[in-house]
């Protein structure tokens, strides 16, 4: 059997939308299925929203791309239905180790939650992630589920008429013409349409080069993430090894700014940097190698007329933190009950302004984390270098300097404070549950809380009655009661003795209360729709 | 708030065991010595308003009045 990689998983087929006669009017078009563009997919396709992904490609990611997953987009993952396959296939782990010339400098744990259903990050490659998105895709089309995936399908030109776009697609048979009233670009860092609409990309771009290397090897360093500044085997520069499913190993050597290309990838020259890190006699077979330099940047809107950017399209960063993909599932989370509400006219199109505004919030944390890292990393003066020299050398005995030690700060979820779609605190409970906050897990006594919410609107209350449905403008909220657990004692209540939760479809809070009221409540919806 | 009034025990002796504490270091020892120092002071400090005030002082004397 061929590698995963290397097998079409959504061939090429000829659609009646290619007969001659006028462009076919879809409801949402995805260009790119990626990670991003086929969460998206997933998630409108679940909620009924007809969807079509178009792709130029017809297989999954092809190369070292992303590896580890963070929590908040395992959740994501979980609401989508296919987060429990993915943390059952990949490596779950914990523990990071950081070196310093020849020695470890420290350790640190990133203690699992217990009170959380997933773990704080798993690894796993990129092409099995999408393989198990595809998987979650024909899964949905069996039951009927309004989704489809065109392989080799690429856009080559596009225009927003205001009411619709247009777009013209090239297909091994030729090309044709499509129309939809929404589009969500999610085609890459390189984004076609971002370039066909002439939007700019604007940011910082680095200029140290990485050899990123995926190898077979049996090998027994355990499931932790190891990171080396100045190595032996790799003076002056970094260097890091993760754990991947089925022996898979990731490696990533800093290998500085003027190098010569073709020479680095040449094998023997990967082979002996290899040597060099893991021992003379270490056996391993080469899976992918390639130089990547990296970027941290992002669109001025996400949002223009009919067209919305998600992930690498919208925002790049580097890969210190694990946040790319991560980030870009957030988008659409954000995205898709936004969109469901102005297609099925529940909210105004402004709605999807606050996509723009909320995600942008999330990108400028995420590029401003992923950007200190790099340059902590990768200092780029003489006294940025003394400095985090020093930062290394008193972290082995000195406890306060290792939350300094920068070698990426592991994506955490972002909370949208400020965003206007927020209602009213009650600031007497827990500040990590505020509004703008993505729901914390917790053991409910009666299964997890974050099984129990998402994709509606729905009203918690803990010790406290709230109805079971409330209408407000069309859109129905849910309400359940829970007892306080321990830890929703901890995350929700505080020291009060009850509250009630407005929660938004991707689990965000908007709102929350001591006590039930439903003119507050509808007030909130409102707000949270954009209608206050 | 920062200090600028005179604050040390033993100012000489405070001073003597600065410039000590270089004897006989490269440059590039002295320098790694320095920012060893700043970062250990500076997490004793820890406040950032406190931090940023000396930061300022440091980097533009005129801001010192
Ligand atoms: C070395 C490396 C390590 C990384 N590690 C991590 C990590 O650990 N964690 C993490 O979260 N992220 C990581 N990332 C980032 C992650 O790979 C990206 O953020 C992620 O792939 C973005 O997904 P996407 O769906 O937005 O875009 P892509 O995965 O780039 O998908 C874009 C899709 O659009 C299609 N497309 C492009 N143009 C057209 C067109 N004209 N017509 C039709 N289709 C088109 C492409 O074929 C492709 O399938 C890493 C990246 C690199 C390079």
């Amino acid at each position: 059997m061929g590698k995963i990689f290397n097998t079409p998983l959504y061939p090429y087929q000829r659609s009646e939308d290619q007969d001659p006669g006028p462009a076919t009017r879809h409801k949402v078009i995805i260009i790119g299925a990626g990670p991003v563009g086929l969460a998206a997919a997933i998630d409108l396709a679940q909620q009924d929203i007809p969807v079509l992904v178009l792709d130029d490609n017809d297989r999954v990611s092809f190369g070292s791309r992303a590896i580890c997953f963070a929590k908040r987009p395992l959740e994501i993952l979980d609401r989508l239905g296919c987060g429990e396959p993915m943390v059952a296939r990949g490596v779950a782990w914990d523990t990071g180790r950081v070196f310093f010339d020849k020695d470890e400098a420290y350790s640190f744990n990133l203690l699992p939650e217990t009170d959380h259903k997933n773990p704080a990050f798993i690894n796993l490659q990129q092409y099995t992630f999408e393989e198990k998105l595809v998987e979650r895709v024909r899964a949905l089309q069996e039951q009927g589920k309004p989704i489809e995936l065109r392989g080799k399908n690429k856009v080559t030109a596009l225009a927003d008429n205001g009411g619709h776009v247009r777009l013209e697609v090239d297909t091994p048979e030729g090309s044709y013409l499509l129309e939809t009233d929404w589009l969500i670009a999610c085609d890459g860092a390189t984004s076609p349409t971002r370039r066909m609409l002439g939007h700019d990309f604007e940011g910082r771009v680095f200029e140290d080069n990485f050899l990123i290397v995926d190898v077979i090897m049996q090998a027994d360093f355990p499931a932790e993430r190891w990171f080396w500044f100045d190595p032996p085997f790799n003076r002056g520069q970094s260097a890091l090894l993760h754990k991947q499913p089925d022996n898979v190993w990731r490696i990533d050597f800093q290998i500085g700014q003027d190098i010569d290309r073709e020479a680095e990838l040449e094998p023997e020259n990967i082979h002996r940097r290899l040597r060099a890190m893991l021992g003379k006699d270490a056996e391993f077979e080469l899976e992918w190698a390639s130089i990547y330099t990296f970027q941290c940047r992002r669109m001025e809107r996400f949002r223009y007329g009919r067209t919305l950017f998600a992930g690498d399209a919208a925002h790049q960063v580097s890969p210190f933190g694990a946040r790319g993909a991560n980030s870009g599932l957030q988008d659409t989370d954000n995205l898709v009950w936004k969109l469901k509400l102005v297609i099925e006219g529940k909210a105004g199109e402004d709605l999807l302004d606050t996509y723009s505004d909320e995600r942008i919030y999330g990108a400028d944390e995420n590029i401003l984390n992923s950007t200190r890292s790099t340059d902590f990393i990768t200092p780029k003066t003489e006294i940025s270098r003394i400095f985090r020299d020093a930062v290394l050398t008193l972290a082995k005995e000195h406890e306060f300097a290792r939350p300094l030690v920068n070698s990426g700060r592991l994506s955490v979820p972002c909370t949208y404070d400020d965003s206007k779609l927020n209602g009213p605190d009650m600031e007497q409970l827990p500040r990590a549950t505020r509004p703008g906050a993505p729901l914390k897990d917790a053991d409910t006594g009666t299964g997890w809380l974050l099984d129990q919410t998402g994709n509606d609107f729905q009203l918690l209350g803990i010790n406290a009655d709230v109805p079971e449905t409330l209408e407000v403008g069309g859109i129905t909220i849910k309400g359940f009661q829970l007892s306080p657990t321990e830890s929703l004692k901890t995350c929700y209540l505080g020291d009060a003795r009850a509250a009630v939760y407005l929660i938004r479809p991707d689990q965000h809070v908007v709102a929350r209360w001591l006590a039930y009221s439903k003119s507050a409540t509808i007030a909130a919806l409102r707000q949270a729709t954009g209608k206050a | 708030m920062l200090i600028t009034k005179p604050n040390f025990d033993h100012t000489d002796d405070f001073y003597a065991a600065l410039i000590k504490a270089h004897d006989g270091l490269s440059k590039a020892q002295s320098d790694a010595l320095n920012a060893r120092l700043l970062l250990i002071l500076s997490n004793h400090i820890g406040d950032q308003s406190v931090l940023d005030t000396a930061l300022k002082a440091a980097s533009s004397e005129k801001e010192l009045s």
